[in-house]
């Protein structure tokens, strides 16, 4: 176990310093999230409720972590690098890992900016929003990152992720939407945990036939 | 240690490689050679795991652990530095007294200079030396290397068959090569794919 975790943070470390040099990745999340809260703050019209710009808050959090996730394994398409991931003898679910919180990170970051960004041009930030953002990411990054490494291999993988991830990530904005809307906030975060645990469990197992023959 | 029998392999329609046989022992030098197209990165590919057969029967009597692998690719990445990329590999292969290995290989394949800057800024030569650290790194039992003089200068060619002769008595190679000639003295049988 100890030898796991220590591959896991292995991994994930070099996530981080690769996207502190690149700066490919974090920089167009965050710009992704604060154009589209701008743009949905002229499109929604003034008398508009704040329930509905709630859902636009879903939107924006689900595009900027697809966003995230499709550059989620470019380093290790360029040179082959997977291959060399994939051939150590450590377990392969430790890549998915490893990745998936490199990609929590970023996605808590953009949303660290997003949230003040959303108090701002439509109403406040409420502590159920909050839990539900932080249950909804790690449901998005468990899911997302096994997709994104299915899409990897492919050489349509700008089309599939989307295609693969959006009706996935569905019972996650209803969860998220549920709980930062409606007076049920425990049903639809105990929702959003049960969706984590899940797709978490799921992906955690299956990660090694995604990446293997 | 691989015993293959009647391997075979496709990609849709396409046959890339077909009824190929061979052993190799755990003292053996295998070479593999054919013209392009003939399958040998695919081969290699099967025998590391990377690849299943389609058909036939291949049995690698290794763990994946005890494999060193040198593909056509670097298989590091370009935004770490070549410390940063083997010190990855030297722990997720739990490699003992990490960092003395790791300074050593790069010192005797001549990367000890520029072990701080990014494999991004090295060249093709430079990059196929870092490889074959990366494949060396955990002194495997079984070196499976895809056209290992690719790119190398005549200072490269000389390290590494001076790494290949100090292995030959510890580990077993599988070699695809289009230049036989030059590892003709350790082989100890060749397999010709059409």
């Amino acid at each position: 176990m100890t030898a796991y975790l220590a591959d896991v943070r292995a991994l994930a470390h070099k996530d981080l310093v690769l996207e502190l040099r690149a700066r490919d990745t974090l920089p167009a999340m965050l710009l992704f999230v604060l154009s589209t809260l701008v743009v949905f703050h002229f499109v929604l019209p003034a008398d508009s409720s704040a329930l509905a710009a709630k859902g636009l808050l879903w939107v924006a959090i689900v595009f900027t972590a697809l966003l995230g996730l499709s550059r989620a394994f470019a380093a290790e398409r360029e040179q082959g690098v997977i291959d060399g991931l994939v051939l150590a003898p450590s377990d392969r679910s430790a890549i998915w890992l490893g990745k998936a919180i490199a990609i929590l990170a970023f996605l808590g970051l953009a949303e660290v900016v997003a949230l003040p960004a959303f108090a701002v041009f439509f109403s406040g930030i409420d502590g159920p929003t909050v839990a539900a953002v932080a249950l909804a990411d790690l449901g998005i990054c468990a899911v997302g990152t096994l997709l994104a490494g299915m899409a990897a291999a492919s050489r349509a993988r700008e089309l599939l992720l989307p295609l693969l991830f959006l009706p996935l990530a569905i019972p996650i904005v209803v969860g998220g939407v549920g709980a930062s809307v409606s007076s049920h906030t425990t049903k639809y975060l105990g929702f959003l945990a049960l969706y984590d645990a899940v797709f978490a469990l799921l992906a955690w197992a299956s990660f090694e036939y995604v990446v293997t023959e | 240690m691989i015993r293959a029998r009647g391997l075979e392999k496709r990609y849709g329609d396409s046959r890339v490689l077909r009824g190929v046989d061979f052993e190799l022992p755990r003292d053996g030098f295998l070479i593999v050679t054919g013209p392009n197209g003939s399958g040998k990165t695919t081969l290699l590919r099967l025998c590391v795991g990377l690849a299943a057969p389609t058909a036939g029967e291949l049995e690698v009597k290794l763990e994946r652990g005890r494999i060193g692998y040198l593909a056509h690719d670097s298989l590091v990445y370009r935004e770490l530095t070549a410390l940063e990329n083997l010190d990855l590999y030297g722990r997720l292969y739990r490699v003992p007294e990490r960092r003395e290995r790791i300074g050593m290989l790069l010192e005797r394949f001549g990367l000890w200079d520029a072990r701080l800057t990014r494999a991004g800024s090295y060249s093709h030569g430079m990059l196929q030396r870092l490889a074959l650290c990366r494949a060396f790194l955990h002194d495997p039992d079984l070196l499976v290397l895809d056209e290992p003089y690719s790119a190398l200068d005549d200072e490269g060619v000389v390290l590494l068959e001076r790494e290949l002769a100090d292995r030959r008595a510890t580990a077993a190679f599988l070699v695809a090569t289009h230049d036989p000639e030059r590892l003709r003295m350790q082989a100890t049988a060749q397999l010709s794919l059409a």
